[in-house]
This record gives C-alpha cells, structure tokens and sequence, in this order.
C-alpha cells in the first residue's frame, strides 16, 4: 500500500461515515476503515462455514428419508446450503481475502462456524427442527442483514433469505406430518423438539451486556439489532407456531408477559454454549474431520479441471 | 481517465502470496426473461469459461431465475475508480436541461 496523509485519510473517513449514516451501502472499492473490513470477513466468513458445515447434519439423512418427495426435498436444501456458502465466500473475497484462505482457516481450527451444526441428528424428526427451529432462528438474524451497510454482504442475505423460507417450510411441514401421526411419530418429533429448543436460542448469541463485538457492528449498521431482541422476536414467533404443530417447548417458565408484550422464557444454560464453543460439543471433531476429508478427497477433481483448462488454453491467470 | 480495476474484486494490490492459486474469478449476469438485460448476479470461481457457465447455471439458476448467463472473468472488467468520483460524473452534474421536466409548458398542452 502506499501512505496516505493522515488528513486525507480523515477526509475519507467523513465520506465513509456519512455514507453509513445516509443509510447507502459501502461498496467494495471504497475506502473503508480496517476494523470495518477485518470485522466484515470475520462475519462473513463464519456465516459461510456455518452453511458449508451446515450440509453434514441433514447429509446425514438424505440416504435414509422416508419417501423420494421427502428425499427430493431434502437433496435440494441441502444444495442450496452449499450455494449460500458460496454466496458469501464471494462477498468475503470483495474484501480481499479469497476462498482458499478462509478455507484453510475453517480447516485449521482459526475460523468458527456456528455452534449449533456441532450438535447431532439423531432421528428423521431432527430434520423437521432443524428446519423449523434452526433455519427459522437462522432467518430472524438474517432478514436485517439484507439492510448491512456492505452492500454485497446485503446483496447475498436478500438471495438467501428468499431461499431459506422453503427450508424453515419444509421443516415445519415434516414435524407437522409426524405430530399428527401415530403416537411413536408424535413422540419422536417432540423428542426433537426438546433436543434443539435451546441450542436454537443460543444461536443469537451472547446477551447484550456479554456480547464484544455488538457495539461497533451497530453503529457500522453492519448489525441492526442486539442479540436479545432478535431472541424474543424467534421466541415470541415460535410459540404460536409450536400451539399449531400440537407439540409443547421444553421451557417450563414459558410465559406471557402482558405487560411486556413478550413472552418471557427460562434462563439459557450458557455454560453449555461456551463448552460446545470451545470445541468440546458432541460433534466438532466429527464435523470439523468430516469437512477435511471432504476437501480432499476433492482434491483430484480439482486437478483434473485446472489441468483440463490448462490444456485447452482457458486458464486466463 | 479510468484505470482497469476487476468491478468488485479487490484491487490487484491485496495479498497475493505463497498460497496455491484458487481457480481464477468470474463475474456472473444472468438474463432473466427475454426482453430483459443481463444483470450482475454475484461470482464464482471456476478452471474455465464451460466450468464458469456449468457452476453459475447451479449457483444462481437453481430456481428458474434466468434464461441466458454470461461469464466475464472478473479480472477482465475495468471500472471506473470510486476515488475519481466527483471529477468523472461532474460533467453530467450541471445539465439539468437534459431532463424533459427542466421545461415548463402550459396547463391544457397534451402529449408533449
């Protein structure tokens, strides 16, 4: 890089603030601070592990979906999660750090994805919650970030967003089948209900007062809203929808609070998230070996087409 | 006068080292229906133009979305720099009277 004048950097961070403050997007080529920039990547490319990671638990089902629709369905969630990976692996590389990079950082441990895909699948009825529950917590912090001041960050939530709504249907529609069926289904899809309620809540994050990077994304309207209010919201949109599906949330101190207009709910056990986050939840060496045995046994794929357009002349770098 | 930037790729002075080479950027438009333009959908990396066009059909065709796609490597586009901003568009800034409501015509004059 070459150095610029300290009041020229000033000059270009007025530009920069106004833009954000007049509610326009940043786009790539401008000049933007470097917090902003190394607090985007990191964002974007937690958010794109978490959906790549995302294909393993309901992968994990495609083999053994009761019907060809439920299968069909259930292959093609499972590939759009791969696109929305790469989705956003593009808008990270319009920060300058490319695929490979974050890849690698994913394979070595120095990138997180979401906890909740560290969590197993242990029955058909877990595909029902996972879509219902975790693509549904997923939507809820995902819809205000269609409006994130980067623009191409904001361009790829708006395609997922549209996207993610088949899945939280699907997932819903699955738990619905099996709630209605016979009484072993019901018991199954409750069963897994229980098992992803609360991971689902954690899913927002740390509450407001615990949480370090909050602050900053607000003002940067990278984050629109706290962690907490983005967690009533999913809490206040699930209930009604669990009274539909005949099955009940494992928290015994739900309760509407008329008052607040909320619901209020029981105390999340945030020792739970901060062992899973550390690496010691049920599946993070599976996920995470998984994902790495993935990546090379692709290996000879990726050969033979650099090989194959080297051959015909197309490599253009 | 421009200089020749990829549209949203960073400019060519990010880090470029050691690292094996991820297959080159291209940058995806894709026709929606016929009688509409192609417009930016988003990027993709891919050994070469077949492979581009096979991984944009699957990227951002997986809904219906378009009836034509193009495939530009991302290296190959040159934009205008955001920094020129003011001196390139200024030229357009003050020719109001190049939009048809510059000019007032009387109340009861049609189709004009």
């Amino acid at each position: 890089m070459t150095t610029i004048a300290p009041e020229e950097t000033a000059a270009r961070e007025a530009v920069f603030d106004a833009t954000v403050a007049a509610d326009e997007r940043i786009e790539p080529r401008d000049w933007m601070p470097d917090a902003y920039r190394s607090t985007l990547v990191r964002q974007i490319a937690q958010h794109a592990h978490s959906e790549i990671i995302g294909m393993q638990p309901e992968g994990n089902w495609i083999t053994r979906a009761p019907s060809l629709r439920r299968k069909a369905i259930l292959m093609a969630k499972v590939q759009d999660e791969a696109g929305h990976g790469l989705y956003l692996y593009s808008a990270a590389e319009t920060l300058g750090t490319g695929r490979d990079e974050l890849l690698d950082k994913l394979h070595s441990g120095r990138q997180k994805y979401s906890s909740i895909f560290n969590y197993p699948t242990l029955t058909w009825a877990d595909v029902g919650a996972v879509g219902w529950l975790v693509d549904g917590a997923a939507i809820t912090n995902q819809v205000p970030l269609c409006r994130c001041s980067y623009g191409p960050y904001a361009r790829a939530m708006v395609r997922i967003c549209k996207e993610e709504s088949f899945h939280q249907r699907q997932g819903y529609e699955l738990l619905l089948t099996l709630s209605r069926g016979t009484e072993a289904q019901h018991a199954m899809a409750q069963d897994a209900v229980n098992r992803w309620w609360w991971p689902s809540l954690m899913m927002f994050g740390p509450p407001d007062d615990e949480s370090s990077h909050s602050a900053q994304s607000m003002a940067w309207k990278i984050k629109r809203h706290s962690n907490d209010e983005l967690r009533q919201r999913f809490v206040d949109i699930c209930v009604p929808q669990a009274e539909a599906l005949g099955l009940t949330l494992p928290d015994p101190d739900l309760t509407w609070n008329d008052e607040r207009g909320h619901w209020d709910f029981g105390p999340i056990d945030w020792a739970e998230f901060r062992e899973v986050l550390k690496g010691n939840g049920p599946c993070n060496e599976q996920r995470i070996n998984r994902r790495r045995q993935a990546h090379e046994e692709g290996a000879w794929v990726r050969e033979a087409a650099a090989a194959h357009a080297a051959k015909h002349g197309e490599a253009t770098r | 006068m421009t200089t020749p930037h990829p549209a949203e790729a960073p400019a060519p002075t990010a880090d470029t080292s050691a690292r094996p080479a991820d297959w080159p950027l291209w940058e995806v438009f894709v026709r929606s229906r016929r009688g509409l333009s192609h417009t930016h959908a988003g990027s993709l990396h891919a050994p070469d133009a077949a492979m581009a066009l096979r991984n944009a059909r699957d990227l951002y065709t997986r809904r219906s979305e378009g009836v034509s796609i193009w495939v530009v490597p991302s290296a190959e586009v040159t934009a205008s720099s955001p920094d020129e901003k003011d001196s390139f568009f200024e030229p357009a800034g003050d020719k109001p009277y190049r939009h048809p409501t510059f000019y007032e015509i009387p109340d009861g004059v049609h189709h004009l």
